[in-house]
């Protein structure tokens, strides 16, 4: 698997398929053949990376494609792969495919469900896949419009509320990036009167200061509001919860994971100095995120909005690791997005078909679910142990890292702000076990909950596939670790390069 | 008496301009106010022959337009009483105010 | 050297078990899940056996010395060049001796549960739960690294969690196991935060790197020493910390408030991880970093007062509760108060480091005699189906062996010859006396209240008054028909414990654990050790007076001391405290604020925004009426305008 363009390929044409279908049966069956193909093609890419490096090639982008797109502007179709986005690709492919899974009793509509579905797929990939920051930018808008159709149309509560607020931030934060974009564009003049939106090429050129310090925050702002940073996290805890099952996990599991590799490799990786400049201002959003998020969550009702809540609080360490500029911690960082992404996939998921059988999802109406469905209950467990950060699963290894990374920086401040990072394991800890405490255990919330039917096939194939990648990671870090520590250390190196 | 001078018809189409627009503004019915645009049509026609007469003796382009817009305010007629006998077909008067759909 | 391949297999046995129960048990073999715990765990039993006979006799010492061996050590996690998470083993006297103590405890709780659990129809959880337990706990003790332990650490939290939340359908069980998980996180920030100040100025992980680095005259002790934050160095800082964790683990105060509420959990497992095993995780914890504690002596200090203190407020409030498991827990916190301050009066090496040793001897001993206590609890739990004392009392008869057993457990925790309590309390008695004169006093106090609370007891189940079976229990069986005392698979695990508990006292301590590894000859005082052992026989005899036979005298002691018994039955008023300031402090003064500020003020933000457009919006909408003679007039007042304007710009 060497030829990156399949991978925008295969579920675009899986998405125009979907609509040449004649039933709903076929529908779904389509969809999943074409993202079980491509979860496949996700793994062979990751087998035939790990093999080029072990074969030794040291270059920083593998498997490279290029041509011109629109020339005028010096556009190009410019793709590439990392470890780091190895990594999400991978991520981006399980979700995917668990969600198709998730969304098999979609009753209306159930066309331009999927349709939409594997589309905003499409953008997810592109944007993973993207060294041009123009098609980068692309991509981005292909994985937003859908979202909107998706919540609005499928949606449950005050969906047409919840979506309009989602798009308008989402696209107030693209604006920011075009705007960023534009100026860090029409800075890389080299002399000839030549721009370029090549971003290898601009992570190499110095852009002047003045640039950068204006630039930066556009673009890490911009891309921040994807990833929920303090204070536009809002749309996140109503988007989550109007959103149809499969859209929360894509919203929380890719979404959210679009803006922390844009904050990484479109902001932190081209404008180093910037990030410098700015890195405080980071810390302080992500801490209050992260705290203030988990203490929000604390006071939630309804479990969709406790792990919208807790989302912004996970995705804080996202941008906290990357804030702190060190190795470990931008390691860190990226292994919080693969990880939150499993991990809160599988949270909404096990939400989602509980949900679906009781009909509610207030914790207090809920109660005794483990004994009813206990297979569901299982899956709920799993999940928020992993939320609250137990060994052997995901969540443990991506913020340790990230504490690890923080504890590097020796001063007060950033002291002080990692410890109050740790301490929301703690508040953590005691919104997830109130949530189980009160939906799974105890007594049976309801007469008719005795009643409910377990897991169908494709429930308990999605769970299962996304706690073999939670345990994958959690028990066997390594593997994570290797893939993508030494394109930190390119990024990093291009930080530190910037202090001299 | 003195000749009839330029000022004399200029008065005059000024007058029949701000007739045409005052019929256009303030009357309801469609009909009328389609009067009042041939008014003001008028005045611009009294316009360009006076010049024509008193200023270009010489040339014929005022003429020309005269006809030019007499050509087009026929045109203009027949598509307004269509759209009048549609207006009127659907809401059952000509009436102006009742046509205020194309709003916000 | 010697032969290091098995070793792994002692923690993967129980691991292995743990999944094939959980994945296939409750659906293919369910009658057979306990039956697979156990012969794995008796499988490791033996291993464990084995390494601990090679460790102690052939390979572990060399010149004298024990040394630590690593059987095995795999980069698990590379942070950074030298800092890496290792899963690794460590054989050393303490974790050798622990795996003893887990494999061992835990058969004979598998054992036990045979017959406990025999009617549960979700026995195939409890013992693939019990095995995930026992799995962690050996993870824990085996530690090469110190955030592996952190790693271990969790997870025995978790299983802890998951077994005292057992009865889940009973509220009280989930509040109980949420309050133990929560309580112990709590304790776990300050050990994170502590690993992560110790490994910032050693540079490592590694247990052993650690201790070299931060015992010896290296840049990292300097460093460390030289740091200081509120006038109190960076060593101190990170191994109080360290000790926070491991107080939350281990229940000292005020970090205890979970263990007695603990007691939810099924019987077994509340002998296996509260009374046995788990709890002593944050003794364990000061031992395995014993000697960068004895460069602290404030560290040390801490760890003592802390000990001291726990040890005598749980035994003045085990003396009032009536729910026999929660006596014990209460018992349980004391005797880990007992080892945590013969830990802080220990030093490094030599005849100073006999605390050390005393804390682990007391540890091993503690392990038999309170497992025994709680099995043989639970065995009368089982037969009564109460826990409070006063549905049991004259048992004695019904219940023989758990009587004889029982009797032999509270005459080893109360210090009397020739049982295992009397020799690791002398122990720590004798290392108090040489250190700190204070703590020795409270250490003899404790001593005599415990033998007083012990017989109170065990007076009160086996004496007393004549047992009356009643008709209602909260396991929800219909009726209670006394059957005969417990079956054998509970009954085996008790002998094998009191026989344990008696023969425990013999043991060699001195020439096997000890802070520096070289043997430590102990000397034995007659006189310095009749003195507390008469004391606890004066305060065994008031107990025999009051609780022998019923009588109204314990209720008008009771009532003359009326303010100090309420306290002491309300446990201090320490729950209390802790609901205000989580109930009351931090949900309406941190949580509810900020769910009220994300609400109306940052989400207030964002709808504002959204209100002023649609406003502006709204005012401007009028324009476009849809009025064809507005329109009209619009454009002649335009064109007015503009015409004014020309003009007056142009003349």
């Amino acid at each position: 698997m060497t030829n990156l363009t399949i991978l925008i390929l295969v579920p675009l044409l899986t998405a125009i398929a979907v609509l040449l279908c004649r039933n709903a049966e076929q529908v779904k069956w389509t969809s999943l053949i074409g993202s079980l193909s491509q979860l496949g093609l996700s793994l062979m890419l990751l087998v035939s990376y790990m093999n080029e490096r072990a074969a030794g090639n040291k270059a920083q982008m593998l498997f490279q494609q290029k041509c011109s797109w629109y020339s005028a502007m010096n556009i190009e179709y410019f793709v590439g792969v990392d470890g780091i986005s190895v990594a999400m690709i991978l991520l981006t492919a399980f979700v995917v495919f668990t969600g198709v899974l998730i969304s098999w009793k979609v009753g209306t509509l159930t066309k331009e469900f999927f349709f939409l579905l594997l589309l905003l797929s499409v953008g997810a990939y592109g944007f993973f896949i993207s060294l041009d920051l123009f098609t980068l930018f692309f991509f981005l808008e292909v994985a937003v419009i859908p979202k909107f159709l998706l919540i609005a149309i499928w949606g449950s509560g005050k969906k047409e509320y919840s979506a309009m607020k989602l798009a308008l931030m989402l696209m107030g934060g693209s604006a920011l990036v075009l705007l960023g974009m534009l100026c860090v564009y029409f800075n890389t003049d080299d002399g000839s009167g030549n721009h370029t939106w090549n971003m290898l090429a601009i992570s190499q050129m110095h852009l002047p200061m003045d640039v950068q310090r204006f630039a930066f925050p556009l673009m890490f702002l911009g891309f921040g509001v994807f990833t929920a940073i303090f204070p536009f996290h809002t749309w996140a805890p109503d988007g989550h919860s109007s959103a149809p099952t499969a859209a929360s996990m894509f919203l929380a599991g890719i979404s959210m994971k679009l803006g922390g590799y844009g904050c990484l490799r479109a902001a932190t990786y081209l404008m180093p100095e910037g990030a410098q400049e700015y890195s405080g201002w980071i810390i302080g959003l992500s801490t209050i995120a992260i705290i203030y998020g988990s203490f929000a969550t604390m006071m939630q009702k309804d479990l969709k909005y406790i792990n919208a809540y807790s989302s912004v609080s996970h995705c804080g360490f996202v941008l906290l690791g990357i804030g702190m500029l060190t190795k470990t911690a931008i390691t860190g960082a990226v292994m919080q997005m693969v990880s939150h992404g499993v991990m809160t996939a599988l949270f909404f998921a096990a939400i989602g078909m509980i949900y679906e059988r009781t009909h509610t999802r207030q914790v207090e109406q809920l109660g005794g679910l483990l004994k009813t469905i206990p297979f569901l209950g299982t899956v709920f467990i799993i999940a928020g142990l992993c939320s609250l950060g137990l060994p052997g699963l995901s969540g443990f290894v991506a913020e340790m890292t990230v504490f690890m990374g923080s504890w590097e920086r020796a001063d007060a401040f950033h002291r002080f702000a990692t410890i109050l990072a740790c301490a929301s394991i703690v508040v953590t800890a005691v919104y997830i076990l109130r949530a189980v405490g009160q939906a799974l255990m105890g007594p049976v919330g309801n007469e008719h909950y005795l009643h409910l039917k377990d897991a169908g096939w494709n429930e308990r194939l999605a769970s299962i596939a996304l706690i073999a990648a939670i345990l994958a990671i959690g028990m066997a870090p390594f593997w994570l670790n290797n893939l993508i520590s030494p394109d930190t250390q390119i990024i990093m190196d291009n930080i530190s390069r910037a202090a001299l | 008496m003195n000749n009839i001078g330029l000022e004399h018809i200029l008065f005059v189409s000024i007058a029949l301009f701000f007739i045409g627009c005052y019929g256009f503004m303030t009357r309801r019915n469609l009909i009328t106010m389609l009067m009042s645009v041939e008014l003001v049509l008028n005045s611009v026609n009294i316009n360009f022959i006076a010049f024509n007469k008193y200023l270009f003796a010489g040339k014929l382009d005022g003429v020309f337009f005269t006809i030019f817009i007499i050509t087009i305010a026929a045109a203009e007629a027949a598509v307004a009483i269509a759209i009048i006998i549609n207006l009127y077909r659907h809401y059952k008067s000509i009436d102006v105010e009742d046509a205020d759909q194309m709003r916000f | 050297m010697l032969d290091t391949k098995y070793i792994a297999l002692i923690p993967l046995l129980p691991l292995i078990t743990f999944f094939v129960i959980a994945l296939f048990g409750k659906n293919y073999f369910p009658k057979y899940c306990g039956l697979l715990g156990t012969v794995s765990l008796v499988a490791s039993l033996i291993l464990s056996a084995t390494v601990a006979y090679q460790y102690f006799f052939v390979a572990g010492q060399v010149n004298g010395v024990y040394q630590p061996i690593i059987a095995f050590k795999y980069a698990w996690l590379q942070f950074s060049q030298n800092i890496s998470i290792d899963m690794g083993i460590i054989l050393d006297p303490i974790s050798v001796m622990m795996i003893i103590v887990v494999t061992f405890v835990s058969t004979m709780v598998h054992i036990y549960s045979l017959g406990y659990m025999h009617d549960d129809p979700r026995r195939a959880t409890f013992f693939s739960f019990l095995s995930l337990f026992t799995f962690s706990m050996l993870g824990l003790v085996l530690s090469s690294n110190i955030f592996q332990i952190y790693m271990f650490w969790e997870l025995v939290g978790v299983s802890s969690y998951l077994l005292i939340g057992f009865y889940y359908d009973r509220p009280s069980a989930v509040a109980a196991a949420k309050k133990a998980f929560i309580v112990t996180r709590f304790a776990d920030l300050g050990f994170l935060v502590g690993i992560l100040i110790l490994a910032f100025y050693s540079g490592t992980l590694d247990f052993q790197t650690l201790i070299y680095r931060l015992t010896n005259n290296t840049d990292s002790l300097q460093n460390i020493c030289a740091a200081s934050f509120m006038g109190v160095s960076a060593l101190t800082w990170g191994l109080v910390l360290v000790f926070m964790g491991g107080a939350g683990k281990s229940a000292m105060f005020p970090l205890h408030v979970w263990l007695p509420d603990a007691m939810e959990g099924p019987t077994p497992v509340s002998a296996l991880i509260h009374a046995a095993t788990m709890v002593v995780a944050g003794v364990y914890l000061v031992a395995r970093l014993f000697p960068v504690f004895s460069y602290c002596p404030a560290a040390l200090d801490v760890v003592m007062y802390v000990g001291a203190f726990s040890s005598l407020f749980a035994a003045i409030v085990a003396c009032t509760q009536t729910d026999i498991k929660r006596v014990l827990a209460y018992s349980t916190m004391s005797q880990i108060g007992y080892m945590m301050f013969a830990l802080g009066v220990a030093r490094y090496g030599g005849e100073s480091g006999l605390g050390y040793m005393a804390a682990m001897f007391h540890l091993f001993t503690h392990a038999m005699f309170k497992a025994l206590l709680f099995l043989g609890a639970g065995a009368v739990i089982h037969y009564v189906h109460s826990n409070e004392m006063k549905d049991m009392g004259g048992l004695r008869k019904l219940m023989p062996v758990t009587h004889l057993t029982f009797l032999i457990a509270c005459l080893a925790i109360a210090g009397i010859p020739p049982f295992a309590g009397f020799f690791s309390k002398e122990e720590i008695l004798t290392a108090a006396f040489n250190h700190n004169k204070i703590i020795f006093g409270v250490a003899v106090l404790t001593a005599a209240i415990t033998a007083f609370y012990m017989f109170r007891l065990f007076f009160s189940i086996f004496y007393n008054k004549e047992y009356k079976p009643h008709e209602h229990d909260d396991h929800g069986h219909d009726t209670h028909t006394p059957h005969g005392e417990a079956p054998f698979s509970m009954l085996g695990p008790l002998l094998i414990l009191g026989i344990c508990s008696i023969a425990a006292g013999f043991i060699p301590f001195g020439h096997l654990v000890t802070s520096d590894g070289k043997p430590l000859e102990t000397e034995f005082h007659l006189g310095f050790a009749a003195g507390p052992v008469i004391l606890a026989l004066i305060s065994i005899v008031l107990a025999f007076v009051l609780y022998r036979k019923q009588s109204a005298v314990p209720d008008r002691i009771s009532n003359a001391l009326k303010g100090i018994y309420r306290a002491a039955y309300r446990k201090f008023y320490i729950d209390e405290v802790y609901l205000f300031i989580t109930k009351k402090l931090i949900f309406n003064l941190v949580g509810k604020p900020a769910a009220w500020i994300d609400k109306n003020i940052v989400n207030g933000a964002i709808n504002t925004s959204a209100t002023v457009t649609e406003n502006l919006s709204e005012t401007l909408r009028p324009v476009q009426s849809g009025k064809l003679q507005q329109y009209a007039i619009y454009f002649f007042a335009g064109v007015l305008l503009f015409a004014v304007l020309f003009i007056y710009l142009w003349v």
